[in-house]
């Protein structure tokens, strides 16, 4: 076996997980924080005003990064949904359920701040738009997630019934993505590119990126230490979990 | 031991799961009910000026639909689980999807051709104009089956919980939403006078997928909720 493979096969047993994030969350914590700040610094301060909305325009800096983290962690759960079901792998089942309240999360803050946006450059809060409607439903099928997942008292169970929840709603995923090329409506189509060149200009970039990059690191850190409290959860009568809580409590002493 | 063939059993389940529902042929009458008080609510509320009613009715007409099939769903296999006929059905040699596919569509039959008959009595009380009414009753038919399909992945999903209505619509409808999307819009666009056939074709092709992999779906969604 290649040292990848023992990694990972390490990183699935729930005593090493655990260990291995609880030394990562700190740190993770902390980067996410600090990049964050540095961004929104430079998206409020540093960025020049946009020449046609002015300052109003710097809500970008939440409102994208948050969007594009609403479909990363969709797609994070339903890959980790698929290797639970398939592989029945239980760090998987933990990792999918613990990212739906997560992505569901900064799928509010999406719609949210986007509303905000919205009243001052189209004139009213919502409208129903091709990707405001699809990022609704976005969020109505993470907290269909949730609910089913909380819904089932045997924890595996649910945890295999939502992830299959979260496999047959992957279709909404495209269309969100898709939705300002597909239906020319209010929203506007998309300016930052992976691949050619983006239509923004590199000093709005910059700190989009960096805000991105924090909010990545930000849903790590977040459901790694959520996953971390479902295993204790899950596992409180196994060996492992029984001395961490020994070791904490002789800790607390 | 020698099994029959799996057309066989897909005959028998249809053939029982009719006459069960022939033995509570009232029940069936139920959903038509509900969509026709649904209905009425709308010009009590919005008043009954006709212009506006003939407007807004296909949009009526598909909700109201919708909200009955979602009611209809859990008859889907509650009766089965309970007296443990379910877990045969997942036992059984014979592919658990085509048993499934033979029980959504006498599902089908039984709930959403009661509500497709009663739908141009809907119309009719909203001022739907005559000529929309073909596209209304083939859009009908095509979302009913599209609703069934979908519906009954979601309802294997929450199988045995006790109060199972809130969360089910929580499941459903995000996943119903294109389908209401097309079905209606095909409508409105008959309405206007515009070109609805896209719509209509749109559905169709979701229609074929969903006939091949909702019961696969539904099926494997079953396994895991009976353990």
């Amino acid at each position: 076996m290649n040292t990848l493979t023992l990694w990972f096969h390490k990183f699935g047993s729930p005593p090493t997980f655990f260990r291995v994030t609880a030394l990562l969350s700190p740190w993770l914590f902390g980067a996410a924080f600090l990049i964050g700040l540095a961004g929104i610094y430079w998206g409020l301060f540093v960025a020049p005003a946009d020449y046609q909305q002015s300052d109003a325009y710097r809500i970008i800096f939440i409102h994208v990064p948050c969007a594009w983290m609403g479909l990363f962690a969709y797609i994070f759960m339903a890959v980790n949904a698929f290797i639970a079901l398939v592989w029945r792998i239980k760090i998987s089942e933990i990792l999918a359920m613990t990212s739906a309240p997560v992505g569901a999360f900064f799928t509010a803050v999406t719609l949210a701040t986007g509303s905000i946006w919205g009243k001052p450059m189209w004139g009213t809060w919502w409208t129903w738009d091709a990707r405001l409607t699809s990022e609704l439903v976005l969020l109505f099928l993470f907290l269909g997630v949730i609910g089913l997942y909380n819904a089932i008292e045997d924890r595996r169970q649910a945890a295999r019934a939502a992830a299959f929840l979260a496999l047959v709603g992957i279709v909404n995923v495209p269309i969100v993505h898709f939705s300002v090329s597909w239906w020319n409506t209010l929203h506007q189509g998309s300016t930052v590119r992976l691949l050619g060149p983006s239509r923004i200009d590199s000093s709005m970039l910059w700190p989009l990126l960096l805000l991105a990059l924090a909010t990545h690191i930000w849903f790590f850190a977040s459901v790694f230490a959520r996953s971390r409290v479902s295993l204790l959860e899950l596992e409180g009568g196994k060996e492992w979990a029984r001395d961490i809580a020994l070791a904490t409590e002789h800790g607390h002493e | 031991m020698r099994y029959g063939t799996t057309r066989s059993a897909c005959a028998a389940v249809i053939r029982r799961d009719l006459l069960l529902t022939w033995r509570r042929r009232g029940d069936a009458l139920n959903p038509a009910l509900f969509a026709i008080i649904v209905v009425v609510m709308f010009p009590l509320a919005l008043g009954p000026e006709p212009n506006q009613l003939a407007n807004i009715s296909a949009g009526i007409v598909f909700v109201a639909v919708l909200l009955a099939g979602l009611l209809a769903l859990d008859t889907l296999f509650r009766g089965d689980h309970e007296d443990g006929t379910l877990e045969q059905i997942v036992l059984s040699p014979h592919p658990l999807s085509m048993l499934l596919a033979s029980k959504i569509l006498v599902h089908w039959l039984s709930t959403a051709l009661p509500l497709i008959v009663v739908s141009p009595l809907l119309a009719e009380m909203l001022h739907l104009p005559r000529q929309v009414m073909p596209v209304l009753m083939i859009s009908l038919i095509l979302a009913t089956l599209l609703l069934s399909l979908l519906g009954a992945v979601c309802v294997a999903l929450t199988i045995g919980m006790r109060r199972s209505g809130m969360l089910l619509a929580l499941l459903v409808l995000p996943l119903y939403v294109p389908v209401l999307i097309f079905a209606a819009g095909a409508c409105n666009a008959a309405q206007l006078g515009l070109p609805f056939l896209a719509p209509l074709l749109w559905l169709g092709a979701a229609l074929a997928l969903a006939l091949v992999l909702a019961p696969l779906a539904c099926a494997a969604a079953l396994r895991i909720s009976i353990t």
